[in-house]
């Protein structure tokens, strides 16, 4: 396959997966997870400490899937580096051959397993964008001149069902000026919601190239459906959802729920809603492979 | 406003194993707001030290606990008493025990625990709004500061933690960017909403920081003396 970059440039509906690097050396699971993902999606994001848990990192893993022909989508955080560090891994990055860099935020570390940890937030995002926008330029933050420059494809996340929207489509906004090329929003499931939330993105970014991605989790049954509307600020799984999951036996609600997350990708690809998605199955990467297929099967 | 809390006592007790004469230092200003070292603190420090046979030599509430001289003023017009003593036991923030420290050579012990400057919103009732970052930029956002009212200092607009308008970190405290946005509508100010914001220079704010010199805004790496 190509690149996640020459996909979106192309205009097609871009596909990406997810890698969320284990805690501890046994990569085992994860490398067969890149094995079966690499070459039926576009790209490949790997996790960085994700919810502020240790674990392997997002930077190791982003060469070896490049090692392993696939593309990754090297996720940064600024949550537990400074400005030096992150343009270190930065360049790191770029000479292991990694060209996708997502810009986060990061999780506060009070959210995850060291949470004694003092937080950078040093940069944020929207100033992590414009880095990765400089050292293509060939210059460092400071304006230093590069001795070489990268090549970075940069991406940044939005949270549709924020709430209230009005601030985070201001801060959205800050993103698509400081450059990103490419954003994947925060797990969406009400279609219309996210409907009207690309009618206002896109007025946003009217006048660039910039390619929306939905933000696909794999609902696994009603009891992760429900503490996700609990408990993760920014997701909103309707009723109807719930009900329709609700609906079958316990053990057959994950397959609905793959029944779920294909539909949501026929739609959004059939109606044009958005540029692609970005689907995770959260350690359930062996699913991935047959929603695609469903989503792709007429329906 | 310097907000503190006063240390669990088996701490205290800890930090003072083998001290038996005890000088206790209170604080006029802010431990005495914040109820941890006026007064009635001192007095019930003394109270708790002596039932567990230590021996109260003397006890001062200080008129600033962080003013080096009103400090030494105090412990040099007692110093026959505050000879005798083994240990400093300082209830204040860390600014008045270091102040204490610079007044004597002997064993000084916290008595607080410092916590934050802290806005008073009424008797015992503490908020923090400003963490000293060295150059204010609240005008931007409608005098809100981001910098410590948001949990992450973002200093470009909300993160994805904001949960119907409160903030993810802590549910009971408001999303920063929440209030922030509203008070520029409120002013009709939205165009600040748009400013895209440099990183904060730290640089301004390199610890230790003193001002050296008498006159605005000279801060210097220095030494405290």
């Amino acid at each position: 396959m190509g690149t996640y970059r020459d996909a979106c440039n192309a205009g097609n509906f871009v596909v990406s997966g997810e890698i969320g690097p284990p805690k501890g050396t046994n990569v085992t699971n994860m490398l067969h997870h890149i094995d079966l993902l690499k070459d039926l999606v576009d790209g490949l994001n790997v996790t960085d400490n994700q919810s502020a848990v240790m674990r392997l990192g997002s930077l190791a893993v982003s060469g070896e899937i490049v090692r392993r022909g696939g593309d990754p989508i090297f996720q940064a955080t600024c949550r537990d580096r400074n400005r030096l560090g992150l343009q270190s891994d930065l360049l790191s990055a770029a000479f292991l051959g990694i060209t996708n860099v997502l810009c986060l935020t990061g999780d506060h570390p009070s959210v995850g397993d060291h949470k004694q940890a003092k937080s950078v937030f040093d940069f944020d995002s929207v100033h992590l964008i414009q880095c990765c926008k400089k050292m293509n330029e060939g210059h460092d933050w400071e304006g230093n001149e590069l001795d070489g420059a990268t090549d970075f494809y940069v991406g940044a996340v939005v949270t549709p069902e924020a709430d209230p929207l009005e601030p985070q489509m201001y801060k959205f906004a800050r993103k698509v000026e400081a450059g990103a090329d490419f954003f994947q929003t925060q797990a969406v499931y009400d279609m219309d919601n996210f409907q009207r939330f690309m009618e206002q993105a896109r007025e946003i970014t009217t006048g660039t190239e910039v390619k929306i991605m939905a933000g696909l989790v794999v609902l696994t049954g009603v009891g992760m459906a429900k503490y996700m509307n609990r408990a993760v600020p920014g997701i909103f799984v309707p009723d109807a959802l719930l009900d329709e999951l609700g609906a079958v036996a316990k053990e057959d609600q994950m397959k609905k729920g793959m029944e779920i997350a294909a539909r949501h990708i026929r739609f959004l690809r059939d109606n044009e809603v958005c540029d692609g998605v970005h689907v995770m199955a959260i350690g359930k990467e062996e699913i991935v492979p047959e929603i695609l297929q469903m989503a792709n099967a007429p329906a | 406003m310097i907000i503190s809390q006063k240390k669990p006592f088996e701490e205290i007790l800890e930090d003072l194993e083998g001290d038996t004469k005890i000088v206790i230092i209170g604080c006029g200003e802010c431990a005495t707001a914040t109820r941890t070292g006026g007064e009635p603190e001192v007095a019930e420090m003394k109270a708790q030290l002596e039932e567990e046979g230590k021996e109260v030599v003397f006890t001062d509430v200080v008129h600033t606990g962080c003013h080096e001289l009103d400090v030494k003023r105090v412990l040099r017009q007692n110093k026959q008493v505050v000879a005798e003593a083994d240990a400093f036991l300082v209830l204040s923030c860390g600014a008045g025990t270091q102040a204490c420290r610079a007044a004597t050579d002997k064993h000084v012990v916290p008595g607080c625990d410092p916590l934050f400057l802290g806005n008073i919103q009424r008797s015992m009732d503490f908020l923090e709004k400003c963490s000293h970052c060295g150059a204010c930029v609240i005008d931007d956002y409608g005098a809100i500061c981001p910098i410590t009212r948001c949990a992450k200092g973002l200093v470009n607009g909300p993160c994805g933690g904001t949960n119907h308008g409160m903030c993810e970190v802590d549910p009971e405290m408001p999303c920063a960017w929440t209030l922030i946005h509203e008070q520029l509508k409120k002013e009709g100010r939205e165009d600040k909403r748009t400013k895209l914001h440099e990183p904060k220079d730290w640089n301004v704010v390199r610890r230790p920081a003193a001002i050296v010199e008498r006159g605005p805004g000279k801060l210097k790496m220095g030494s405290e003396e």
